[in-house]
């Protein structure tokens, strides 16, 4: 922990947006997952790998894409082995190794409290993410999520498997909390940028004091 | 893992300061640094040196009149001095204005700020390479179209944009009209130390051009402002350049600019022909030895200086990053480089697919590259892409790709 703690202080910043207006900087952990990454499946390796859950989430034209295997004690409900592929930027592939490197720690973490674990903490764990990457951390908790979801169709639980529920917003345009949630991760810090993203409130202006509470929400759950 | 190599390919970001610019600058920081508006000695020598300098650029842009080159901060602000400037001026009579989708910010945001103001603003679309149509231009010319802004070749993928054609039609508009607009501006800051910029073989009204991409120092840029185009300025004060832009000029900032343009443009012939060679390799052997990879932009009306890649499978910050450890410098248009996760304009101008707009790598060769570099590159860039792909579980079938 000692030496996570030292490899997290910020260096100089180490990428700058092409469009010049932003610059972020990466903590020396995230830099040494990305740089020599934690448990991922090569591709080649694909077929060999013996697992009993796997999950995906993202897609190559939204930019980021995640895909999870996992070997469940079925006794224990232990993850006895992860392995994992991202497509995505830097700390999109940290955040998928440090989930990782967490799941397998003490043996094996039970599948009940892999569940437990929030974007936040694999943040944590990396000693933090640029504001405008912490959807990269939310994106391995959702694969993770998926694949444990997977274990359970496998193992005929089916009562277990947790479905996201979306609830709707705005019911003329059909927005949902997740898109406010996405929006405020894309950095929509303000209603109107809120509004400009998902139309919240253009359709069914009823909705706004909800929209807008959701907004504070989300900030608060994600930026503090 | 960290080398000291360093091969330096972002040179359409910004270029090292030639050692000759430099030296040539030096004495107008702490010797001659005399205020030109001054009536002594020392403000006269300024005075008498600002103008040489207007001089020497009127020479190189093909025979213009010295007032008609005004100094300022840089690119960006030429260009916002150019559209915000006539834009403003001529409101009264005329209030639609003509662009592409592919134009630098310092375009494109001015060119928004406009339309809040009550503007009419025209997007011109490109064609897959990312070239403008003077047919399109022609077809979005009105009446009351006070100015057309078109850059000279992109900073991105390279592609030349036909300028004299455009100014052509324009020509035609004007004289079929019987009016003096639209304005025709060029954006050529890029195009400096390759391309002709002779202003009657591009028949353009204004230009802009900057030290910072040709070797010269940053902060100073220069407009092109031919005689009669009316503008007004967005910094007041002293009155100086024609009252279009007040302020002190940065004399050492001009003595730079001007040295760096002259040795750019001596240079221009054998620059083009060396860097087109070591391109040439560069694009060839990526094409030849990473599998599913294409070119961006056009394959001939390109910069020699730029190649911009698709790689696809994976993203273009972890390319960059890994490049970086091997002090390899390059920049992509990809979405996580970006504000609003979107890829760049330009990519998507281009129509290239969402899938595929990810992964574009732009290699901006110059002055200091050399053989050795790009051998240096074609030796590291296979492994990076293997290692990263080997992690990805995107695996895009590029002949379903419409490209």
């Amino acid at each position: 922990m000692k030496n996570e703690n030292k490899k997290n202080k910020r260096s100089e910043s180490d990428v700058v947006s092409y469009d010049k207006k932003e610059k972020w900087v990466y903590t020396e952990n995230v830099k040494d997952h990305f740089f020599n990454p934690r448990n991922f499946l090569t591709t080649d390796m694909e077929g060999k790998f013996k697992y009993n859950a796997l999950g995906m989430v993202g897609s190559p034209a939204c930019g980021d894409m995640m895909k999870i295997w996992l070997l469940v004690d079925e006794k224990t409900e232990k993850i006895k082995d992860a392995k994992w592929q991202t497509f995505g930027c830097a700390s999109a592939i940290a955040s998928t190794s440090m989930l990782s490197v967490m799941l397998l720690e003490n043996g094996g973490m039970k599948v009940e409290d892999a569940l437990k674990i929030k974007p936040q903490d694999i943040m944590e764990r990396l000693g933090g993410l640029p504001n405008r990457k912490i959807h990269c951390s939310v994106l391995g908790d959702k694969a993770l999520q998926s694949a444990i979801n997977d274990f359970f169709r496998r193992t005929g639980q089916n009562d277990r498997i947790k479905v996201e529920g979306k609830k709707v917003i705005d019911k003329v345009l059909n927005v949902t909390d997740k898109d406010i949630e996405e929006a405020v991760l894309e950095g929509a810090d303000t209603f109107e940028k809120l509004q400009k993203k998902t139309k919240v409130g253009t359709g069914d202006p009823v909705c706004i004091p909800e929209a807008e509470q959701l907004l504070r929400f989300y900030k608060e759950k994600y930026f503090g | 893992m960290k080398t000291t190599k360093e091969v330096y390919l972002d040179n359409a970001a910004t270029t090292k300061t030639d050692p000759k610019v430099l030296e040539a600058m030096l004495p107008y920081f702490s010797e001659h640094y005399g205020n030109p508006s001054s009536m002594y000695k020392l403000g006269h020598e300024s005075k008498m040196v600002i103008d040489e300098a207007r001089e020497e650029i009127a020479k190189i842009l093909g025979g213009v009149r010295p007032d008609e080159i005004l100094f300022t901060s840089g690119g960006t602000e030429s260009d916002n001095l150019a559209i915000l400037g006539s834009a403003r001026k001529n409101k009264e009579k005329k209030n639609h204005i003509i662009t592409s989708k592919i134009e630098h910010h310092a375009v494109l945001h001015p060119c928004e700020k406009l339309e809040k103001e009550g503007f009419e603003v025209t997007y011109l679309p490109v064609d897959k390479y990312g070239l403008v149509n003077p047919k399109d231009v022609k077809n979005a010319l009105r009446k009351d179209t006070v100015l057309v802004s078109i850059m000279y070749a992109n900073n991105e993928i390279g592609t030349i944009e036909p300028i004299s054609e455009i100014a052509e039609v324009i020509k035609n508009f004007k004289k079929e009209n019987k009016t003096q607009f639209p304005y025709f501006h060029t954006d050529a800051c890029q195009a400096a130390g390759y391309l002709n910029l002779n202003i009657n073989d591009l028949g353009v009204d204004m230009l802009t051009l900057n030290g910072s991409k040709i070797y010269g120092p940053k902060g100073i840029g220069i407009l092109y402002l031919k005689t009669g185009v009316k503008i007004e300025p967005l910094v007041y004060g002293g009155g100086q350049e024609k009252n279009l832009r007040s302020g002190t000029e940065n004399i050492a900032g001009i003595v730079g600019l001007t040295k760096a343009l002259k040795l750019a443009d001596e240079k221009k012939e054998e620059e083009t022909e060396r860097l087109l060679k070591l391109g040439k390799k560069l694009k060839e052997e990526i094409l030849k030895t990473i599998p599913k990879t294409f070119l961006n932009g056009h394959p001939e009306k390109r910069l020699p200086n730029n190649i911009n890649i698709t790689i696809l499978d994976i993203e273009g910050e972890a390319l960059i990053l890994h490049l970086d450890q091997y002090g390899i410098y390059t920049s992509t248009g990809s979405a996580c480089t970006s504000h609003s996760l979107d890829p760049s304009h330009v990519i998507l101008a281009i129509g290239l697919p969402y899938e595929a707009a990810h992964g574009s790598l732009r290699f901006a060769l110059g002055r200091y590259t050399t053989e050795e570099d790009i051998d240096y590159v074609l030796e590291k860039l296979p492994g990076v892409v293997e290692n990263l792909r080997k992690i990805s579980p995107t695996k895009i079938d590029m002949s379903k790709l419409k490209l």
